[in-house]
């Protein structure tokens, strides 16, 4: 029971930060159609910057986050306005190698500037164990940044659902995504809706590499790998929900850390991508995505 | 010698034919002379990196079948070297078969394998069949780090060489022979598919599926075909790999997404739809790497010294913004290039 507790609490961490890697994912899908294989990388760079920001420049954590935000905004505007604009009616696979492109240029410039080990970042969500329930022998214990990681990715989330609903901005997004010339005729900007997927998905990328920095306890790249997982997560969600980033990124979280721990490791891989390969054969457009997927 | 200066065929035989005029029949004769020339006059160290050249143009001419001509992404050649190397390892070290029944059945199995994965563009397309590839390579990836029975226990199995007749085939230059025979075969091969009716409904496939559908290609089996096709001549190319001199020594390092990439990568900077531009990216790309490394060796000296210790990271950088380049200034890669080359010189001294 308590080492069960502790791996649900451990892939509900995960499965937030897969949630929030996811979204950036998904925004950038539902937007403009582009399968973006850098998110791992908006991931590191964003995070790295924090780093920076507090040890070199020796900012205080929130602006040092800020810093880091602030970073993935400014490159996911840089990569659509500067690549990804040029690429709008290319072929899928043209499009799919510009962002694989990315990916290795940017963990290229994230390996040359901050090199391959891992680092001792600010820590700024506090550590140390919380007892969750039961007492004495019984009291079953999870590390508290775990818990943090959970409560900050879903404000994070909220915050986004929100700015869907309620914000100008989300709903116009939403217009764009749901028929661009509808959306055009309305008045959107729709070069400004695509730039700004982008830079919403580069801050969450930032947020997601913070947090996922924080609980793993060191800054380092090998964490662009963890993005990986972003795939089984957005296949089972379906590549345009939101709400299936979540359904998800907590799905895909829990099944990682179970595995891994009941089955082995090779399992904790095998299972989330053997997944993905059943559910593309049989319901390809996931849990909640729209059902308009061209067949032959 | 002049290049053509319009179509003035009269058959159907003439259309069909893949040289037309005297100069490219010239070419033909230069580039054979060349590949002749070439093994007495390299270095054996260029030597071996003509041999890893060759070795990666099958599983590139493979691909560009699969993505240039049928219209369908892989993102796992390499796991699929891996399948054809593992299997062709297995064979000759554990159950000591002779190498070349043991490259043909890594083929097969590679072929076998990529049918299966292939099985999700029954149904899908474009993005959705990259993303069950790129899960179809972190499963092989994940099976060659960890299945223990795979090497015995060893983590990494080091194949025997090829012997024949009591010979051992170890030289360089022996090996060159034999891979500019079979790279040879498979690139005429391949340039001859596109003739064949099969050929002819892999592009219809990319071309138009519908259409291609309703004009009467199966367009579900060809698909799944082609898809076994690339994958078998990857692990062709893999099982090769494992037999030769330098890279005798298997393990699952070699067999990782990034290497996938890089095949892409080789034949989007070759030039997609031109199995000519998978022979030119697969000598551009293998060699890109060599050359940032020579490159840094030189610096050893100078007062760039720091750049040494980032060679990795500037291998990585590099490949990246080349890719990115290609794809943004020429989508249509090195074969393009060509072609716009002699164009010139052909409308000359009009632009066009």
């Amino acid at each position: 029971m308590k080492e069960f507790t502790e791996l649900t609490v451990n892939g509900l961490a995960n499965g937030a930060i897969l949630a929030i890697t996811a979204l950036g994912f998904v925004l950038i899908y539902k937007a403009t159609e582009v399968i973006n294989f850098a998110q791992g990388q908006f991931l590191i760079v964003g995070m790295f910057m924090v780093y920076t920001a507090e040890n070199t420049w020796g900012l205080p954590w929130p602006l040092a986050v800020a810093v880091g935000i602030l970073t993935g905004v400014v490159l996911g505007v840089a990569v659509e306005r500067l690549i990804l604009r040029r690429m709008i009616g290319e072929a899928t696979l043209s499009v799919i190698m510009v962002t694989i492109g990315l990916a290795t240029a940017l963990a290229g410039l994230a390996l040359g500037v901050w090199g391959a080990e891992g680092k001792q970042g600010p820590n700024f969500i506090p550590s140390g164990n919380v007892k969750l329930f039961g007492s004495g022998e019984d009291a079953v214990f999870v590390s508290a940044n775990r818990l943090w990681a959970v409560a900050i990715a879903t404000v994070v989330l909220i915050a986004v659902g929100l700015f869907f609903q309620k914000s100008r901005h989300g709903i116009a997004m939403r217009a764009v995504a749901d028929d661009q010339q509808a959306a055009m005729v309305q008045g959107i900007n729709v070069n400004r809706i695509f730039a700004m997927a982008w830079a919403l998905a580069g801050a969450a990328g930032a947020i997601g590499g913070v947090l996922l920095a924080s609980i793993v306890g060191s800054y380092g790249i090998e964490l662009q790998g963890f993005a990986i997982l972003v795939f089984p997560v957005v296949i089972l969600g379906g590549l345009d929900s939101v709400i299936g980033t979540v359904v998800g990124g907590v799905i895909v979280g829990l099944l990682v850390e179970y595995s891994k721990r009941y089955l082995g490791v090779s399992a904790s891989v095998l299972i989330p991508f053997g997944a993905l390969v059943l559910i593309l054969l049989v319901k390809p457009y996931g849990l909640f995505g729209q059902v308009r997927i061209e067949r032959v | 010698m002049a290049t053509a200066t319009g179509v003035y065929h009269t058959t159907y035989g003439k259309d069909l034919a893949l040289r037309h005029t005297r100069a490219e029949y010239v070419r033909l004769a230069l580039l054979a002379g060349l590949a002749i020339w070439l093994p007495f006059n390299l270095s054996p160290y260029w030597l071996g990196w003509t041999n890893l050249i060759l070795m990666a143009t099958i599983a590139a001419v493979g691909l560009n079948i699969l993505t240039g001509y049928t219209g369908l992404v892989s993102l796992a050649t390499a796991g699929f070297l891996g399948v054809g190397a593992y299997t062709a390892a297995n064979l000759r070290t554990f159950f000591h078969w002779p190498m070349i029944p043991a490259v043909l059945v890594a083929s097969g199995m590679a072929a076998l394998i990529g049918a299966f994965f292939g099985l999700p563009a029954l149904r899908l397309k474009g993005l959705y069949l990259a993303i069950s590839t790129f899960a179809a390579q972190e499963i092989l990836s994940e099976r060659f780090r960890s299945w223990k029975r795979l090497t015995r226990g060893h983590g990494t199995i080091t194949n025997n060489p090829p012997k024949f007749a009591g010979h051992s085939f170890t030289s360089k230059f022996e090996w060159y022979w034999l891979l500019l025979v079979i790279t040879g075969l498979v690139v005429w091969g391949s340039i001859n598919l596109f003739r064949t009716g099969l050929g002819r409904s892999f592009v219809a496939i990319r071309d138009q599926d519908i259409a291609a559908e309703v004009m009467g290609v199966p367009v579900g089996r060809y698909k799944v075909i082609a898809f076994s096709l690339a994958c078998g001549l990857a692990g062709f190319s893999g099982a090769l790999q494992s037999f030769y001199p330098d890279t005798l020594t298997v393990t699952w390092e070699s067999y990782e997404i990034d290497r996938s990439f890089l095949f892409v990568a080789m034949i989007i900077i070759g030039g997609l739809g031109s199995v000519s531009g998978a022979v030119y990216g697969a000598a551009f790309l293998t060699w890109l790497p060599n050359y940032i490394n020579q490159f840094g060796a030189r610096l050893q000296t100078s007062s760039f010294k720091f750049l040494i210790q980032r060679l990795s990271a500037i291998q990585l950088g590099v490949f990246g913004l080349v890719l990115v380049l290609f794809l943004l200034v020429e989508p249509r890669g090195l074969a393009r290039l060509w072609q716009r080359a002699k164009d010139y010189f052909r409308l000359w001294p009009f632009r066009y």
